[in-house]
């Protein structure tokens, strides 16, 4: 048994990269907040808050526009509705036992990354893993986004660029190791790239912003895989053991 | 018309959206297709979320394709979440010194 401690030296270790990560993209959050007449104090508590780089671009271009609250709210829920997912999929990682402080604090920690990062956990996830990541990533992306408003266009797009992959590369190393173990895994991946490129391409599905595509996706290509390769409890928990060791 | 108003309307949808099932399916879900699905759910939305998006994130289309077969490469021998991060910018970024 890890003690809370060292879920949570786990977690912050796994956070570093998501922050750095994090860090180039607020960056260029911030540049749009203060084009769209943000404080660097608002662009950084609106990230503290909503901590979700589509979110908080639907709240600026919404400030931006003169929109209603009622669209905001609408918005957000668009632009979040994938998190719904990713917090069904948490609910059966923590023990059926923890409190529900921790359910929710959990769950207020949901991003892409730290999702990933905390659904690759194997076995059960301690809640403590989780806050460690949040600790490093989260005031990363608000500092991103304070730093952003203040100094606009410091930073040149080369590094820019070059960091801003640095979270699909931690994706890349949540959804490989599975892949190589299990064929299923591997045809899935495969299937989810060449199924979100062509969603990304067709004239149709582009219009659809890219959270509901991501929506729409992962429920067509899990449900089905779920029908055709139903998972046996045991084979459950090897696939995710070795993830880290 | 007040930004802090709309920083906290969507705060609280987004809240709301990623703690309620966390909180109200407390218990193991028992059907062997849905505990297969959320299973699957991780692989398949990061798999998404990856490409084409890493090749839209470069000044260089190239260089993220590059970045993508690098990282995918080290990660399936092992490499850390550390190091396919680190490895994926440096790719990019050694890359794009000639691509741009």
């Amino acid at each position: 048994m890890k003690s809370n401690r060292i879920w949570y030296q786990d977690g912050l270790r796994d956070g570093v990269p998501i922050a750095l990560g994090y860090f180039a993209v607020a960056f260029t959050l911030g540049i749009a907040a203060r084009n769209a007449g943000f404080s660097a104090v608002q662009a950084a508590v609106s990230s503290l808050l909503n901590h979700a780089s589509a979110g908080e671009y639907a709240v600026i271009s919404l400030v931006a526009a003169g929109a209603g609250y009622w669209e905001m709210a609408v918005m957000a829920l668009v632009s979040n509705a994938r998190y719904l997912l990713m917090s069904c999929s948490l609910s059966q990682k923590l023990a059926s036992d923890a409190p529900l402080v921790h359910r929710a604090l959990v769950g207020f920690g949901i991003t892409d990354e730290i999702f990933g990062v905390s659904a690759a956990v194997p076995g059960r996830l301690n809640p403590f893993y989780t806050y460690g990541a949040m600790s490093v990533s989260i005031p990363s992306w608000a500092l991103g986004t304070f730093l952003g408003v203040v100094l606009g266009n410091v930073l040149p797009p080369r590094l820019v660029s070059a960091l801003s992959v640095g979270l699909y590369g931690m994706f890349l190393a949540i959804i490989v190791p599975p892949a190589r173990r299990s064929r299923v895994v591997l045809a899935l991946v495969l299937l989810s790239f060449a199924a979100s490129y062509i969603a990304g391409a067709l004239p149709v599905l582009a219009a659809v912003s890219s959270g509901v595509r991501t929506i729409v996706l992962t429920v067509a290509i899990s449900l089905g895989a779920a029908l055709l390769f139903p998972v046996a409890e045991d084979q459950e928990r090897d696939t995710s053991e070795e993830v880290s060791p | 018309m007040n930004i802090w108003l709309y920083i906290l309307i969507s705060a609280l949808v987004a809240f709301l959206i990623r703690a309620t099932p966390l909180v109200l399916i407390r218990r193991e879900i028992r059907s062997r297709t849905l505990r297969s699905f959320l299973y699957y759910v991780p692989y398949v939305t990061l798999a998404v979320m990856t490409f084409p998006a890493i090749v839209e994130a470069t000044e260089s289309p190239l260089a993220g394709l590059l970045a993508l077969v690098a990282g995918a490469a080290l990660a399936w021998f092992g490499g850390s979440l550390f190091q396919v991060a680190v490895a994926s910018c440096l790719v990019v970024f050694l890359a794009e010194l000639f691509l741009v």
